[in-house]
């Protein structure tokens, strides 16, 4: 592997590519001959938690394939972004059909490929939450129902925010959206509705399902590497902020997905033929207001005074997800 | 070598023959002896290598056409109606892309009411979606179509939809020389994409595209379906080189040289408006039919020049644009600008068969000038139900559904003789 | 040009009867056109099949409202469906059932049609003897053959067989020879008669 020697005066962090471990463990960033799948000068936001995720996960699958990947991408954010005409910020093959198909388009690849007998190359398809959890989710059941040989990515920011923020089945409660507005009764996106898309994804039984967050990006790394060794449907859900969509800060968006895991409101985990096989601890129990306060699409829920029934309620939900997947020893069964 | 089987079966061989890669389906009457025909090959290890996939939905097998298109793979599907409609997104994404799938269309009627038989209202709906649009009149040529069409689809990079006529040609067991794969093989190249999602070379296919370019992306489409015009009677004149025998082109006239009246419709109702020719012939009466083989591109020049010398013409289609009009005979009138006299009439609707009587008493009507040019007239319309529907609906109050009230008005027992 | 009508329910092969009947004729080198009245029949619904038959191409798609010849599959719809609208005079009239056309309560039927050419024939009985199934469709044929002659039994048992090999084709076959011996039988004592 070619190196690059660099003056670390950093120890123990876990975000300049890990130059300090083994060659083996490192980052697939911090390799000279790293793909730049998603390349330089697209224009996605400041901060983009999907811009980041995307690259990290498609040059780990490259890396894992000796770059031997298409991809197939939902209309969305992560689409437009990439692709202004004449200009692509894509360095493999990639298709941009529709909104709601990109996981049937990736299952005709992996048909095409097959048939070729060129199996060696791996599909990826890829979408935002509306393009997974909403309108693709009938295509995205088929192509898992099929075990059709696609690692399907959902980059999840909880809304349609390329129409201008949303709501979307993955928006949480009380989010204000531009149309859950913080007006009526009860503020913001209701409680009780939206679904988990790793969860049906786990129903299908298919060989790997697994969420991640761009705050641990060797963890997402491991999970797309896990992914490619396997052969059938695989599902990876990564939590990807959006300054935009949530009124957070650039700087801020991996402490907020950092939060969205140690609060319990995401739960990071991996599972294999349908059972859990492992699930990331959270190392420090945070309670949620950390998380809410620092995004605007939550202000109502401190101004004009903090809003602690509403609060509480989402706490509940950290709670319940806690002990329904084992986030801290000790507390709750784990059983999913 | 001629057999004697059902249309679909037909089709389903044929497809086979012509070695897609993959194939993507979802079930819809009349669509499905085919796809089920092309499981059998694929399981039983006769298509190979091919992948069929079983989709949860007709935009799911479209879209999975596309996905293996756009990866260098020779793709095909089928459907219907309600199918056709579910996968229009699909549609206008394929041909924008400019992806050669080729799909069987057993076109039937779109609901509601619900109806699954026969009539042309799903592929007109699509008519504008970049496809080609190619007609079968009969099992033969359905079957020779589609080798056409893969052809066709993949020397200009565009879509390829083959219309067959729902029930009255798929479940029909006729006589068909299913083309056989060495002489498939010998007319029909091996697919070499324009565009492929190769590691080897990456491209970028979907890609945004503003108001500076879109209006020349989309003029490349026209253009290529205008280029379609030119290559269709040259592909379908090489079919019958290879094969000995005529399908497909874009028009055929039947005794029309001194036609002073022609009927001109699409599919398999032609053969019917033969006989109905031949009888009036018979009579001295100078009259003559004009088949369209391809409605998209429209063959403009074409039509113009079988028409050149025709007083009176009577366009017969199954599909009107409701509050407008005919669907063809616009068309029709586009190629022929005034002069001759054009009646729209609408007729087969949700599998009412067209019959040699009703045509008779059309044409006679026509011939006598009977029949006002500028309504649309809709061929054995029960005038008397509509208007008692009328009105019940006048009379005000809440008259229920329509479909219900006629059909309980006219007593409909299961499986009449006709 | 000939026509047929075959009248029946869903799940008694009317559809595979119009089918073999039009191979039958394909392969004594005639033209021929099978269609069913396609709908989405369930189980026991009344169904309709037509086989056209002709020495030359054949053009016309329309349902055959003036047929040459009626099978009914099954007697049960005699007083249900209007089974013999546009027959003629000279067309052939097959039914299936173990009663004869008076018991049939159609004894009008007998001025309207030639007595050698209306005929009931216990297809359903045979079926279930030969095959072993109550499924007169193919049955039937043979009986057809033998009433009108427009397909040779011979080309009747070679459908047959071509669509069902093995013992159950060579068990429909059987009833069909059985049927066609049958029904020249009783025509034999109708023009004896």
């Amino acid at each position: 592997m070619a190196e690059q020697p660099v003056k670390h005066y950093q120890v123990g962090t876990f975000v300049i590519g890990n130059r300090l471990l083994d060659p083996d463990q490192r980052s697939v960033q911090a390799r000279m001959e790293r793909s730049n799948t998603l390349t330089s000068g697209h224009r996605a936001c400041r901060g983009c938690g999907e811009a980041l995720g995307a690259r990290y996960a498609l040059d780990a699958a490259m890396r894992a394939t000796g770059g031997s990947v298409i991809a197939a991408n939902a209309t969305g954010c992560l689409e437009v972004f990439s692709t202004p005409f004449p200009e692509s910020s894509w360095q493999l093959p990639w298709i941009h059909s529709l909104f709601g198909n990109a996981p049937a388009v990736a299952a005709g690849m992996a048909a095409a490929m097959k048939a070729k007998g060129r199996e060696e190359v791996r599909v990826v398809g890829q979408a935002g939450d509306g393009g997974t959890v909403d309108i693709g989710l009938a295509c995205l059941s088929g192509m898992f129902e099929r075990n059709d040989d696609v690692l399907f990515i959902c980059y999840d920011n909880e809304g349609y925010m390329n129409t201008g923020v949303q709501r979307s089945g993955a928006t949480p409660p009380a989010a204000r959206t531009a149309n859950t507005k913080p007006v009526g009764s009860e503020p913001g996106n209701a409680f009780g509705q939206g679904k988990s898309v790793p969860l049906i994804a786990m129903a299908h039984e298919i060989p790997y399902v697994a969420t991640a967050t761009v705050a641990e990006l060797r963890d997402l790394e491991a999970k797309v590497e896990r992914a490619m060794e396997l052969r059938g449907a695989r599902y990876i859900h990564a939590f990807v902020p959006c300054p935009l969509g949530w009124g957070s800060a650039s700087e801020d968006t991996i402490k907020l997905a950092r939060l969205a895991k140690e609060t319990g409101l995401f739960p990071v985990f991996a599972a294999e033929g349908g059972e859990v096989t492992a699930v990331s601890k959270i190392r420090r129990r945070t309670p949620v207001v950390e998380y809410l306060r620092p995004q605007r699409r939550f202000a109502h829920l401190f101004r004009p005074e903090e809003n602690r029934e509403v609060i509480d309620r989402i706490q509940a939900g950290a709670d319940r997800n806690i002990a329904r997947f084992g986030l801290i020893d000790g507390e709750g069964s784990g059983d999913v | 070598m001629l057999e004697q089987l059902e249309g679909s079966q037909a089709i389903a061989r044929t497809v086979a023959a012509c070695r897609p890669e993959v194939i993507s389906a979802y079930p819809i009457s009349p669509q499905t002896h085919i796809v089920e025909g092309l499981s059998d090959l694929v399981r039983a290890g006769d298509l190979a290598p091919c992948e069929y996939l079983m989709v949860e939905s007709e935009f799911g097998a479209m879209s999975a056409c596309i996905g293996a298109s756009a990866a260098g793979a020779r793709a095909y599907t089928a459907t219907a109606s309600q199918g056709l409609l579910y996968m229009a997104e699909a549609l206008y994404n394929a041909s924008g892309l400019g992806l050669p799938i080729v799909m069987t269309l057993a076109n039937r009627a779109i609901g509601a009411p619900i109806n699954i038989w026969n009539d042309h209202s799903d592929a007109m709906s699509q008519r504008d979606s970049g496809w080609i649009q190619l007609y079968a009149e009969t099992n033969q040529e359905a079957a020779d179509l589609h080798v056409q069409a893969f052809r066709l689809a993949e020397r200009i990079s565009l879509p390829v939809m083959v219309c067959m006529d729902g029930f009255i040609l798929t479940h029909a067991y006729e006589e068909v020389d299913v083309p056989s794969p060495e002489r498939v093989d010998a007319y029909l190249p091996p697919f070499e994409p324009r565009q492929v999602l190769d590691p080897d070379e990456p491209v970028t296919i979907g890609a945004m595209v503003g108001p500076e370019a879109f209006t020349e992306v989309r003029y490349l489409m026209h253009a290529k379906q205008l280029e379609a015009l030119d290559l269709i009677p040259s592909i379908a004149g090489e079919f019958e080189s290879a094969f000995g025998r005529r399908s497909g082109g874009l028009v055929r006239g039947y005794r029309i040289e001194d036609a002073e009246t022609v009927v001109i419709a699409l599919g398999s109702v032609l053969g019917t408006i033969e006989e109905v020719v031949d009888e009036l012939r018979e009579q001295g009466v100078r009259i003559g039919a004009l088949a369209i083989k391809c409605f998209r591109p429209w063959p403009s020049q074409e039509i113009r020049a079988a028409l050149s010398d025709v007083g009176r013409v009577i366009v017969l289609e199954k599909a009107f644009a409701v509050g407008a009009g005919g669907i063809v005979g616009q068309n029709v009138r586009l190629a022929l600008g005034g002069g001759a006299r054009i009646h729209d009439v609408i007729g087969g609707l949700g599998g009412r068969p067209i019959t040699r009587r009703s045509l008779r008493t059309l044409l006679e009507d026509v011939l006598a000038d009977r029949l006002e040019p500028r309504l649309l007239h809709f061929l054995d319309l029960d005038h008397d139900v509509v208007e008692r529907e009328l009105e019940r609906l006048r009379r005000g109050g809440r008259p229920g559904p329509h479909a219900e009230n006629i059909v309980r008005e006219l007593g409909i027992v299961a499986a009449r003789p006709h | 040009m000939f026509g047929v009508r075959i009248h029946g329910r869903g799940g008694q092969g009317v559809v595979t009867a119009a089918e073999l009947l039009s191979v039958a004729a394909f392969d004594e080198g005639r033209h021929a056109q099978a269609f069913p009245t396609f709908g989405s029949e369930r189980t026991g619904a009344p169904v309709v099949s037509f086989c056209r038959i002709d020495d030359r191409p054949i053009r016309v798609r329309e349902p055959i409202a003036e047929p040459d010849a009626l099978i009914v599959q099954d007697p049960t719809l005699l007083h249900q469906v209007d089974l013999f609208s546009g027959l003629g005079a000279n067309a052939y009239v097959l039914i299936n059932s173990s009663r004869g056309i008076a018991e049939l309560g159609l004894a009008e039927l007998s001025g309207r049609f030639r007595r050698e050419r209306l005929l009931t024939v216990p297809a359903t009985a045979l079926a279930r003897e030969h095959v072993g199934r109550p499924l007169p469709n193919a049955v039937l044929l043979g009986g057809f053959a033998a009433l009108a002659g427009v397909v040779s039994i011979d080309a009747v048992a070679a459908a047959i067989r071509g669509r069902f090999p093995g013992p159950v084709g060579e068990a429909n076959v059987a009833g069909a020879e059985a049927a066609g011996g049958y029904v020249r039988g009783e025509v034999g004592g109708l023009v004896g008669a």
